[in-house]
């Protein structure tokens, strides 16, 4: 073979003339900043660099804190009515009069009734400006039910009337209700994850850390309830609840059906995972060492898969929002005077109200941006959640 | 220079990575030439940048690495001489040179075939791909390849599926997808590093046979300067991405120059140096016992063997294939009444290739498994347990007494905690001391493993290989143990950092007056480390004795086949390719018969040469017959 080949000179002898230093492999990067960083800081690291799950969640964080402040920040309260604007559209703000600036106002409204159609007609008054008041004292309130107040972050005018997002059938200002409605149907969310979580990780961690009958057992039942349509089991379920208890009982009665049924992802998961955490030689060898039960859960299958739960019920708490918004539309999750996104939009289940007042569709967007954010940043935390992959 | 002898010419290569806050040059002006027909190796430590080399030439490398330089493949077959690196990804013209005109064949057998595809299907891909040919022509050409690469039956195991086959013969089927349009060269990325030396051996022999009957060159990318002298023509040797010494092989290894060749080839433990010399790992560790353990001196006269193992035997339930798992249970003998001592202070070395249930045999000494039957006896300060037998109090006792090093040095760490509370676990589960006191034990351990202070407050992930299989030998001492069961500490680990961990361990032995179990494929490192010598074949002990004894004069031919599949580096003792690489199965059938199993002639048993040196043989062999 190698006859045909052109004659072949011998590789010269090099030899590199250069410093040599054998501990330079070794040391390496050992000052860096990733060598010193823990596991959570790689986690972030990792995470920033996701910028839509970045800004989904700031986005979540900022909606998490406004709810805490919701009296504050709504201009009116949530059963604030108003007969004299009843399906007001939204007003717009503005902030020059006549080629003048005043500053962010509003124009005052008259109404007058379309005998014809049989319909109110707002039209603007464009001699009355109402211009916005911040940091003003308006109606008063009792603060998560308890202190009372009266600063509000902004005001109609004295007398004016400010409905940026409309009103709808008792007057009732749209934005300050979906405002009220977000500290239900988000924390209706978190509480059915932890409902959920916990079930989750008892049962699945108990099928998978010991295994045997629990485990087939647990396992069928997760098929039958996954095989289950979802939306007449809630449906059979929400309507066991006695139409004669208080809104608080519905509402954790809910959070806990939305739970009850969504723990099986959750406990497939933790299953999973310990199966093969548990096949890792440190795992091994904390048995090897004498450690019991207790502690190897503890101390090394927790921590080793709790990233991925919190990624994963992440991804859970949307499904758990659009379930409360979808049962609550339906009439058989919560009910008035509760009010929630999905309470909202049952007042715009009718073809006719939504083609004569479209604003009472408006609580459809915070729902969409809530569940967008969450999966975004369900899957920047998922991709974090391993490191080193 | 109108006619270029190379048929890979690389000039000027650089490969480096961005990463967080700068970038890594993983190659550096990187030179190098590959003659047609020719065994080139790369030789160097682990991230050193010889894969990313080999990567860089195929045009694998990730999308972010950046790459400048030239590769000039002058193929003789099509005339065309390209720039590979100039190419553009994932182009017609690399696509059709890779796979084509390039074979690549990687270190992982196991992930290198996708499950869902038979092994046939894989190998055809890329006939498929490079040739217009018909469908039984190639079948036809696959069988032949598989035949090549060592498969007896070529059309079975074209419709296998890879989980059917072992590791081994996974490797043989990568060759086989690799060669199967006759590249002018073969890139082999540590072809043998995740195989036992017996498997290797035949892997080596393989390729070499291949290499000469196809004219093809071949770029062997090893740590291993062992392997590197049994097969190559030329050698690079690369250090941190940069060329530290290059010539023939004769060159590099009759005249080494520089000290990193050196120092490679100081590390690798050989039989013709004399057991008590010390090697010399590139980089020593500073052993520091000072305090640690001070109890070894009791007045107390313990008993001298320290653990024996009496007839235990471990057999598995496999479950056949189909019936829907109502199929009948198949019995796997994992261990097969093995019976051994180990005496107090000394090391003794189990032998045998993967499979031959050596890890299983640790797993039951520690109580990870349960044993069918047999009795292990371990005699300590407070008398005799019975380890297999043990609970409550004594099971936690015999915990502190008995520890384990682990083969994998990534998953025997929890990567979610630091160093300091890696090491303090097994104190803060056996409740040794207070906070204050268990601090100081931390601190003299890390310590006797040669790391600094700061090492504490690290994770695992921040350490390299050989730096984490010191963390394990921490832990693994804290509680002061008598008996270290060391299950393959060095397989992962590159050959300069195996010597810098073997001498680790003997200084840790000298100095605190433990007891090793020392488990291991390759005999050079047992030779080294061991005082007695078990070798275990298929679940059983075919031959214990003296290391001298094993090592000079051993009696079994297992024993032989795998002294001979040990690669040293060293030209003058190249691997013996007929004794070595032929399989363990088949290697079987050329034993002498008095080794075999045969009803007529009754059981094995294990006879008894003089001097604790007994082979397993049948029971009416005279002991003379077997000593040659």
């Amino acid at each position: 073979m190698t006859s045909t080949l052109p004659p072949q000179t011998d590789l010269p002898h090099y030899v590199h003339q250069g410093h040599f230093d054998p501990y330079a492999l070794e040391k390496g990067s050992e000052g860096s900043l990733i060598n010193q960083a823990s596991q959570l800081r790689l986690m972030w690291l990792r995470f920033k660099q996701h910028r839509l799950a970045l800004i989904s969640g700031i986005l979540l964080l900022i909606a998490y804190l406004m709810i805490v402040v919701v009296e504050f920040l709504a201009p009116y309260q949530v059963h604030t009515r108003n007969v004299d604007f009843i399906y007001a559209p939204p007003q717009a703000v503005h902030l020059f009069h006549e080629g003048e600036f005043v500053g962010p106002f509003v124009y005052g409204r008259k109404m007058t009734l379309d005998m014809v159609n049989l319909q109110r007609v707002y039209t603007d008054d464009r001699a009355d400006v109402q211009k916005l008041r911040f940091f003003c004292h308006g109606e008063t309130y009792r603060f998560w039910g308890m202190a009372e107040g009266n600063l509000h972050f902004v005001c109609p005018a004295e007398n004016g009337q400010l409905y940026l997002l409309g009103t709808d059938r008792l007057g009732r200002d749209v934005l300050s209700r979906i405002l009220y409605g977000a500290r239900i149907s988000l924390t209706i969310g978190l509480l059915g994850v932890a409902t959920s979580f916990i079930l989750g990780i008892v049962i699945g961690g108990i099928a998978g850390y010991w295994g045997g009958w629990f485990d087939l057992v647990v396992q069928r039942v997760i098929e039958v309830l996954q095989s289950i349509p979802s939306i007449p089991l809630w449906l059979a379920l929400a309507a066991i609840m006695p139409a004669d208890w208080s809104p608080l009982l519905i509402y954790l009665g809910i959070t806990f059906i939305l739970g009850l049924l969504d723990w099986t992802g959750l406990a497939r998961a933790v299953r999973s995972k310990l199966l093969s955490l548990r096949e890792e030689d440190y795992v091994l060898a904390a048995q090897l060492m004498g450690a019991g039960s207790a502690r190897i859960i503890g101390r090394h299958l927790i921590p080793g898969f709790m990233s991925h739960l919190i990624a994963s019920a992440t991804l859970t708490i949307p499904g758990m929002i659009l379930g409360e918004t979808t049962l609550s539309f339906l009439g058989l999750g919560l009910r008035p005077p509760i009010t929630s996104w999905g309470v909202l939009l049952t007042e715009a289940r009718s073809v006719s109200i939504v083609a004569l007042y479209p604003w009472l569709l408006f609580p459809v967007l915070p729902v969409i941006f809530v569940i967008l954010a969450f999966n975004f940043l369900g899957d920047g935390l998922r991709d974090a959640a391993d490191p080193y992959r | 220079m109108n006619e270029r002898p190379e048929l890979l010419h690389i000039e000027g290569l650089n490969v480096s990575f961005p990463v967080l806050g700068g970038a890594i040059h993983a190659v550096k002006d990187f030179g190098m030439r590959i003659r047609p027909g020719k065994v080139t190796a790369l030789v160097g430590e682990s991230g050193s940048g010889k894969s990313a080399l080999g990567r860089a030439v195929m045009g694998i490398e990730t999308k972010i690495a950046r790459i400048t330089g030239c590769a000039m493949f002058n193929d003789h077959a099509t005339g065309e001489n390209l720039d590979l690196i100039k190419l553009p990804r994932d182009g017609r013209k690399i696509r059709a040179i890779r796979g084509g005109r390039i074979g690549m064949i990687f270190q992982e057998p196991m992930t290198s075939f996708s499950p869902i595809h038979t092994v046939g299907n894989q190998i055809e891909e890329t006939l498929r791909i490079h040739k217009p040919l018909s469908v039984s022509e190639r079948r036809e050409s696959c069988e032949e390849m598989l035949k090549l690469v060592g498969f007896e039956e070529p059309q079975r195991v074209f419709d296998m599926y890879p989980f059917e086959l072992s590791g081994g013969m996974r490797q043989r089927a990568m060759i086989a997808m690799a060669l199967i349009c006759r590249p002018a060269l073969l890139i082999a990325d540590e072809p043998t590093t995740a195989l036992d030396v017996t498997i290797q051996a035949q892997i080596l022999k393989l390729l070499q046979e291949l290499q000469s009957q196809l004219g093809m060159a071949m770029l062997l990318i090893t740590h291993d300067l062992g392997v590197v002298a049994s097969m190559a023509d030329e050698v690079v040797v690369m250090y941190r991405g940069e060329v530290m010494e290059a010539g023939t092989a004769s060159d590099i290894f009759r005249h080494p120059q520089h000290p990193y060749t050196q120092g490679l080839m100081a590390a690798v433990p050989d039989f013709d140096r004399p057991r008590s010399e010390r090697l010399k790992p590139l980089r020593e560790i500073q052993v520091d016992t000072a305090g640690l353990m001070d109890k070894r001196k009791s007045e107390k006269v313990l008993p001298e063997v320290v653990l024996s193992v009496q007839h235990v035997s471990k057999s598995f339930a496999t479950k056949q294939s189909g019936n829907f798992g109502f199929g009948a249970t198949q019995k796997t003998i994992a261990v097969n009444d093995v019976s051994f001592d180990i005496m107090r202070g000394e090391t003794l070395g189990l032998v045998g290739e993967s499979g031959c249930g050596k890890t299983t045999l640790s797993k039951l000494l520690m109580r990870g498994l349960k044993a069918d039957q047999g009795e292990v006896i371990y005699n300590g300060e407070a008398g005799p347990i019975d380890v297999l037998g043990a609970r409550g109090d004594a099971l936690q006792d015999l915990h502190t007494k008995i520890q384990m090093v682990f083969q994998d040095p990534v998953s025997s760490l929890s990567p979610r905690m630091t160093v300091r509370n890696i090491v303090r676990e097994p104190l803060d589960i056996h409740k040794r001391g207070d906070r204050k006191k268990r601090q100081a034990i931390i601190r003299k351990l890390i310590h006797a493993v040669g790391l600094p202070d700061s090492a504490l407050v690290r994770y695992p992930h921040s350490f390299s290989g050989g730096q984490r299989q010191r963390i394990g030998i921490a832990r693994s001492l804290a509680l002061g143990p008598d008996l270290l069961i060391l299950d393959e500490p060095v397989s992962a680990l590159d050959v300069s950092i195996q010597a810098q961990i073997l001498n680790l361990m003997k200084d840790l032995k000298s100095e605190l007056g433990l007891t090793y179990l020392f488990i291991s494929h390759n005999l050079a490192v047992v030779n080294y480390m061991a005082d007695r010598v078990a070798v275990m074949y298929a679940g059983r002990i075919v031959e214990i004795g003296s290391c001298e004894t094993i090592m000079r004069q051993p009696v079994h031919p297992y024993t032989k086949k795998l002294l001979a599949a040990v690669p040293l580096p060293n030209l003058d003792h190249k691997l013996d390719f007929n004794t070595a690489g032929v399989s363990s199965a088949s290697a079987r059938k050329i034993w002498g018969k008095q080794f075999l199993e045969d009803r007529a002639a009754g059981d094995l048993t294990h006879i008894d040469l003089g001097n604790g040196h007994m082979v397993l043989a049948r029971s009416n062999v005279d002991a003379r017959e077997l000593v040659p």
